[in-house]
């Protein structure tokens, strides 16, 4: 059985972070997933957005680690070579009664250290000409941002990995039981021992620390879903629009991406199953009612997609983040919901540095690098009108999704890499081949046959997302 | 920067029939980009028979059919790059394209005939609620994986929509050993030619259940449960009518949209047909820009697309040799129970006939089409039956169009 000094269970965007710091020192870390990818839960089914922090309550868990990490995303954006804009957000007063609202907000954004203007409603009229022509103000908060959820978890892990951090997909833990100075950690597929482990297991946290000791807290998820627009060119909004917040969260938003694409939602509602991602009618349609209230032209015809993401509520409602009480060589992490994303560096640092630190010996590494390898894409040098790398390497310019204009080259880029996809859609999100209008109606099949060539294996293997989801069920006669 | 007299976006039907006009009136400067390995674009995929009718007067099938036009393309000499997808187009018809060998190239083209086809619309397009796990396929998608690449998608069907596509594929996967348990279209009635529903689904005992959608899709990593319910006149799921199936597959057949995204880009008006606004050489709004098949319209018959593709490459030549008529212009209109009308303008000084080609809303019997202009009547036509899944064509001779003033309307009117 291997010995591991450090185990995390979760590889979403909060172990991701925790394992990428890790890999700064000479430990032996083991990160296990109990999915087919990293990032495949709650990090990828959110608004995408990096909060500015002026919403969480001062002296809260979320409010400390919200502002810490937002100051952390241009650097490790820049290192991890992930998409990460500050396009800054609006939270929009449509009623004159609402204007003493955004001032409390102004106040305790004062409180949390995050810069906030207050618009008036000309102002805002001018930088969302979209939004409702009846507002009456909005919050300007500058410093937030839209991020690439999907890379920036990917992409960490990748560096993690990289570095020397051990990665175990398809890894559902079923126990974890002390042995001597360790504690062994059960899944369906094999045993692991470690000296300190970290549970960042997202909507299930509450079930991972409950195997060690009874705990005060309990994840309620939340789901939300949301409608995804196509990019157009004529364009929707510029920022990420919020109403006021409520007691159930930041209300439902309109916000680009950093593709380009819109993302209209997130509902909220208490869902006692986390692995619960269905949307349905009534929900989609009340997304729909509150969005257009904010900005009433929304093109639902631009609709490519609806999905759900379940946000890990705690009991606590404030992040959890601290030793188990009967042994300090098990840190809990949970109840990470937004803004858990934003947050992710400064909880990954906090937790290796003040967590970690005193349990056991963190020596830097000398050949540590911070950066992954540069990613090269044909969309990226279309923009910059610059076709050299792409003239200059083979398969740069063999389109396989011809809606989001993803080469050969990026997919056998990223199928090279140390965090590779093994599905279709760990393979969308890494590389967008699939995620236009069409909605991978043309480029799937040409995709199912480039992951079982450089897999060696039938297309029949190929799984569309978890371990054990075939596109393909059998081979006519005559049939490659 | 090398110039392209006549640069042809897709190498379908469409596409080289296009071309192949143009040639035969004297361009020679011709590009057809094709972003498959092989010309004949969706056709290579559809291989049951059914193509050809009105252009050979034979039944043939797909890669049949388009084979006689890629023999014609070679005869004539035609240039073509196959792996080669443009990627970029501006107004002034400067145009980046990427080929899988020669890397990226930017041309300058004089004219361009758009001949990009159209895509399906998705699961997520029709928001169909519940679980998004594999499965759940687009019948355009499960026919490239059966047909060209020999894999059978699923076990234990069910299709929803009436779409040509899925009843094509009921027929197919049922040959291939796969059990079609029934084909669900929202709409009171088919989507469908009615050849294909007595081909493909009468002809195997295939059920089709009308005015029934997907209100569920159940299944964690692989489709185990699709359920139906009925819909009322506003399409709202009706409590108390769900039928439980268990399937492996759901087929989507559920509708067509051209591909325009190059015309978006540079803000290239469309019409209700999605596709952009064209006048009755199939020009676009934006001069010298040409559109055809179905990325101008989503068409039923591949023949009528061929047609359609020479207008384009006819227009398109005439503009090269500075031959298009640029007088005052008639505005189209479709009225009372027509959902579109191509082409949506004619031009005042045009000497040719016009052929309109139109849809119904909804099915209808026994009507008269009226084609009015400013109040007078131009032309009054019994139709027994019309439905909204087969293209209408009314041919407006010269003589009549001299009687058309500044704007023409279609409309349907009771018997």
């Amino acid at each position: 059985m291997e010995k591991f000094d450090v185990l995390i269970i979760g590889a979403g965007v909060t172990g991701a972070m925790i394992a990428r710091n890790l890999s700064k020192y000479d430990v032996k870390v083991a990160l296990l997933d109990k999915e087919n990818d990293v990032g495949n839960l709650t990090s990828n089914a959110n608004s995408a957005i990096v909060h500015s922090g002026y919403d969480p309550v001062p002296g809260t868990n979320k409010a400390k680690f919200n502002v810490a990490g937002n100051a952390m995303f241009d650097k490790i954006c820049e290192e991890l070579d992930v998409h990460f804009e500050r396009v800054g957000s609006l939270t929009v007063a449509l009623y004159d009664e609402q204007i003493p609202v955004l001032k409390e907000l102004a106040e305790r954004s004062k409180q949390n250290n995050v810069p906030v203007e207050i618009l008036s409603a000309e102002e805002v009229k001018k930088m969302e000409p979209n939004i409702n022509p009846c507002v009456k103000g909005a919050l300007f908060a500058p410093t937030a941002g839209i991020v690439d959820v999907f890379n920036f978890v990917v992409h960490a892990v990748e560096n993690a990995v990289d570095n020397g951090v051990e990665l175990f997909l398809n890894q559902e833990v079923k126990s974890i039981t002390k042995e001597g100075d360790y504690y062994k950690v059960v899944t369906q597929k094999g045993e692991f021992l470690s000296k300190v482990v970290i549970n960042a297991a997202g909507a299930f946290a509450d079930r991972i620390a409950s195997m060690v000791e009874a705990i005060d807290w309990k994840i309620t998820p939340r789901k939300g879903e949301y409608f995804v627009l196509d990019h157009y060119k004529a364009g929707l909004v510029n920022h990420t629009i919020f109403p006021l917040p409520s007691e159930k969260g930041k209300g439902i938003l309109v916000t680009m991406t950093t593709s380009g694409n819109y993302l209209v939602g997130p509902s909220s509602e208490l869902d006692d199953d986390p692995n619960d991602v269905t949307t349905d009618p009534p929900t989609l349609r009340n997304i729909r009612a509150q969005a257009t209230e904010m900005v009433p032209s929304i093109p639902f015809n631009q609709v490519i997609r609806v999905f759900a993401g379940t946000r890990p509520t705690c009991t606590r409602h404030d992040f959890v983040i601290e030793y188990a009480k009967s042994d300090k060589n098990f840190i809990n992490v949970g109840g990470i919901e937004s803004p858990g994303f934003v947050s992710s560096p400064a909880i990954g640092e906090y937790v290796v540095e003040r967590l970690v630190r005193p349990l056991i010996e963190l020596k830097e590494k000398k050949d540590y690098n911070p950066c992954v390898r540069k990613y090269h894409r044909l969309y990226n040098a279309m923009v910059e009108q610059d076709y050299k790398f792409v003239n200059e390497h083979e398969n740069y310019s063999q389109i396989i999704c011809n809606c989001e204009k993803v080469t050969l080259g990026e997919i056998l880029d990223v199928l090279s890499r140390s965090v590779p996809p093994h599905s279709v859609k760990a393979l969308k999100r890494r590389t967008r081949a699939g995620f236009g209008k069409c909605q991978g109606g043309f480029c799937q099949p040409r995709v199912v046959l480039i992951l079982a060539r450089y897999y060696g294996v039938s297309p029949m293997e190929i799984s569309y997302d978890g371990e054990f989801s075939p596109i393909l069920l059998e081979k006519i006669k005559g049939g490659r | 920067m090398r110039t392209i007299d006549l640069l042809i976006i897709g190498g379908g039907s469409a596409g080289m029939a296009a071309a192949i006009q143009a040639k035969k009136e004297g361009i020679d400067d011709i590009l057809i980009v094709e972003r498959d390995e092989n010309l004949g674009g969706i056709l290579n995929q559809c291989i049951h028979n059914g193509f050809g009718l009105t252009e050979f007067k034979e039944e043939l099938t797909g890669p049949e059919y388009l084979s006689r036009f890629v023999a014609q393309v070679e005869e004539l000499k035609i240039p073509y790059m196959t792996n080669s997808m443009v990627i970029d187009m501006t107004k002034d018809k400067i145009v980046t394209i990427s080929n899988k060998d020669k890397g990226v190239e930017i041309v300058q083209a004089k004219a361009i005939v758009m001949a990009t086809g159209c895509y399906e619309r998705g699961a997520g397009a029709i928001q169909i609620p519940g679980d998004r796990c594999a499965g759940i396929i687009t019948a355009g998608t499960a026919q490239k994986y059966l047909n060209i690449h020999g894999y059978l998608c699923g076990k234990r069907i069910v299709i929803l929509g009436s779409g040509d596509i899925g009843l094509i594929m009921a027929r197919r996967l049922t040959l291939e050993g796969a059990k079609v348990i029934c084909v669900s279209e929202i709409m009171p009635y088919s989507n469908g030619l009615n050849r294909n529903i007595a081909q493909c689904l009468n002809d195997y005992n295939i059920p089709l259940y009308l005015s029934r959608s997907v209100s569920k899709v159940i299944g964690k990593d692989r489709l185990e449960k699709v359920v139906l319910s009925a819909v009322d006149e506003k399409m709202q799921f009706i409590p108390g009518t769900e039928m439980e199936i268990e399937c492996d597959t759901l087929i989507l057949s559920v509708g067509l949209i051209p591909y325009i995204s190059l015309l978006d880009n540079i803000d290239c008006p469309a019409s209700s047909t999605k596709g952009a606004k064209v006048n009755e050489h199939m020009e676009t709004m934006i001069p010298g820009i040409f559109s055809c098949g179905n990325c101008l319209h989503v068409h039923d018959v591949v023949d009528f697309v061929t047609d359609e593709g020479r207008l384009a490459g006819h227009g398109a030549a005439m503009y090269l040799k500075g031959e298009l008529q640029r007088g005052n212009k008639i505005l189209v209109t479709p009225k009372d129970g027509i959902s579109y009308v191509v082409p949506q303008e004619i031009n005042r000084d045009n000497q040719e006939d016009v052929t309109f080609k139109f849809r119904v809303r909804t099915p209808v019997k026994d009507v008269w089409l009226i084609i009015e202009s400013n109040g007078q009547q131009v032309a009054k036509i019994m139709k027994p039956v019309l439905i909204p899944s087969e293209m209408v064509m009314v041919k407006l001779s010269k003589d009549k169009l001299d009687l058309i003033k500044d704007e023409v309307t279609l409309r349907l009117e009771a018997r």
